[in-house]
């Protein structure tokens, strides 16, 4: 013991300890700006021979050197709205399934089953979409939807396209399936947050179980909803390999759901080996920086709510 | 008139609870419809020459060997190198920075890197390989994957270090130990259940990641355990498998798809069991 004393004068271990633990952390941050710029200098190029036309020109002609990016950002974002749009019904009905309509125990058991579908890796989601799903959509969802939609103005554009089973439709369909885990798993942690307090007081005045969730659940746990959605929202952004496989990797300008298009990572995946030049590699680049800033945008959004959320759980 | 209203409301609960059921049934049916195509076309390859063979030319038999061990080296390297990363960092934010700036600062970048897409990475380490050693390696890959696992493992342990008793490490200061010792003696031993579930986690994590290996660590025609040279992996090689026209690589991709899945499930059980012992 006197020993340790000693030892520790001598050889300060604690300022070494601290000091590591601290500047790893330090390190972290370093990392993330060191990501930045790598991406900035190496996107410069294509920067230079472009500047903000890049983002609203829809040409992508590696042989002659021309690169917009108009295509992929459309892709990213219409598949994404298209998997917030089935996801976030689907994630608050597991969410409120499992935590106020099935007894705990049941209700555990379903919970883990939704967190066994979290855990498989994305590349299983896409060779799925590819194999089973998309061939699944082209021989009965599509046609289906594009014989019913074809004499409703809007529906008859939106639902457009050939019944091919790849392209924007089916990879917004995979996109929902991987994020109802997350966002339902948010969306869980929030409602728990709900006081059983006001529950049961809504209960005991006689509201039924969906005008609970109507008035008391759902307003109370808005802020943390849309902090869940939003997150779910970034992860979809970001999805590279599931899309890949089944978003038909075409740069043509789609005007509906049912015709290929492709994404900004999976465009990246899918050529960034292939980038012959420099302007070729540093025109992907460019659409991962924006891929990068859209979904860090993104983050801080769904942080400042989930932060919101969680102070209202503590204070009331 | 009382009746009809308290029976609209009856139904209109009993819709809503119904609607709820229906949504998770299909969701559950959407999962077993997955696992089911994996069994159904991955289990008829699923034999000893998978593991003994190297992945084949189109047309001919062969296993994915090459692929297996170029995994287990990628992401054997890149959780060697998360895991103390991860760690100190959490330590940081759980036992000595707190509620700092610099903490939260901290903290908020590490959500970042967390949110960020995998690809994105993929493309930094792409850019960092070009500066250093300037071609595709296996190593190259591990580093991709080291950056996707450091922000895992410092999320879940800074949560479980927060769990060890504040009392326990009074009494260990209180006796004179230094803090240094303290946390390595006292905090990670009594928070080491959850060290563990954190690890696994990211391993399951990382294991099945595709997209920042693409560039990274490539690929390899020929069987490599060196990880200064181009690498194949499980993911990769399903990928290029999965999406070419031949039958046997197509099959191949299953199988392989099957045996990442059964380990990845299996690695986030056992995480579970884990998590399940810290009391």
């Amino acid at each position: 013991m006197h020993n340790d004393l000693i030892n520790s004068r001598k050889f300060d271990g604690d300022k070494v300890f601290i000091g590591l633990t601290r500047w790893f952390g330090i390190g972290l941050i370093v990392l993330l700006v060191a990501i930045l710029i790598s991406l900035i200098v190496l996107s410069a190029p294509n920067i230079e021979a472009f500047g903000f036309k890049f983002l609203w020109t829809s040409k992508w002609d590696p042989a002659s050197n021309q690169f917009g990016a108009l295509v992929p950002v459309l892709g990213t974002i219409a598949t994404s709205i298209i998997a917030i749009i089935i996801a976030v019904p689907l994630s608050f009905c597991i969410a409120i399934l499992i935590i106020e309509i099935l007894p705990p125990k049941l209700g555990a058991v379903v919970a883990r089953i939704v967190e066994l579908m979290a855990g498989i890796p994305s590349i299983i989601y896409g060779m799925w979409g590819l194999f089973s799903l998309a061939p699944f959509l082209a021989k009965h969802v599509q046609p289906w939807l594009i014989e019913h939609c074809q004499h409703i103005p809007v529906l008859n554009y939106v639902f457009g396209g050939m019944p091919i089973g790849f392209g924007i439709f089916t990879a917004g369909i995979i996109l929902a399936i991987m994020i109802i885990p997350l966002i339902s798993s948010v969306m869980r942690d929030v409602i728990a947050t709900v006081p059983s307090l006001m529950k049961e007081a809504a209960y005991g005045v006689g509201a039924t179980r969906s005008e609970v969730v109507k008035h008391i659940l759902f307003p109370y746990t808005r802020a943390g909803m849309l902090g869940g959605v939003i997150l779910g929202l970034g992860r979809a952004l970001g999805e590279t390999m599931a899309v890949t496989f089944v978003v038909g990797n075409s740069h043509k300008l789609f005007s509906a759901l049912f015709m290929p298009g492709t994404t900004i990572s999976a465009s990246i995946a899918n050529e960034f080996t292939e980038a012959m030049g420099t302007l070729y590699p540093s025109a992907l680049m460019e659409l991962g920086l924006i891929l990068f800033l859209i979904t860090f945008i993104v983050l801080a959004i769904s942080r400042r709510f989930l932060s919101n959320a969680k102070n209202k759980g503590g204070a009331e | 008139m009382i009746e009809n209203l308290s029976f609209k409301r009856r139904l209109h609960n009993h819709l809503f609870t119904t609607f709820c059921y229906v949504v998770s049934i299909i969701s559950i049916l959407v999962l077993a419809t997955i696992l089911w195509s994996l069994l159904k076309r991955g289990a008829g390859h699923f034999n000893i020459a998978l593991f003994t063979q190297d992945t084949p030319p189109p047309g001919s038999d062969g296993g994915l060997q090459d692929a297996m061990v170029g995994s287990f080296i990628i992401t054997g390297l890149a959780i060697l190198v998360a895991i103390p990363i991860g760690v100190l960092i959490a330590t940081f934010l759980s036992e000595f920075g707190r509620k700092s700036r610099l903490s939260n600062q901290i903290r908020f970048v590490n959500d970042v890197l967390l949110s960020a897409p995998s690809i994105i990475i993929g493309l930094f380490v792409y850019a960092l390989m070009l500066r250093t050693t300037g071609s595709f390696s296996g190593l190259a890959g591990a580093v991709a994957l080291a950056i996707i696992a450091i922000p895992m493992i410092t999320r879940t342990t800074e949560d479980v270090l927060y769990l060890v008793s504040p009392m326990l490490k009074e009494a260990a200061v209180a006796l004179g130990i230094s803090r240094w010792r303290v946390t390595v003696l006292i905090v990670y031993r009594s928070a080491k259940s959850g060290i563990i579930t954190a690890v696994l986690l990211a391993l399951a994590r990382v294991a099945g990641e595709t997209a920042p290996l693409l560039f990274t660590a490539l690929n390899n025609e020929f069987a490599n355990a060196n990880p200064l040279h181009p690498m194949s992996s499980l993911p990769v090689i399903i990928y290029r498998f999965a999406m070419s026209p031949y039958k046997n690589w197509q099959d191949l991709a299953w199988s392989g798809a099957l045996l990442i899945t059964v380990v990845i499930l299996a690695l986030n059980l056992i995480a579970r069991a884990f998590a399940r012992k810290k009391t």
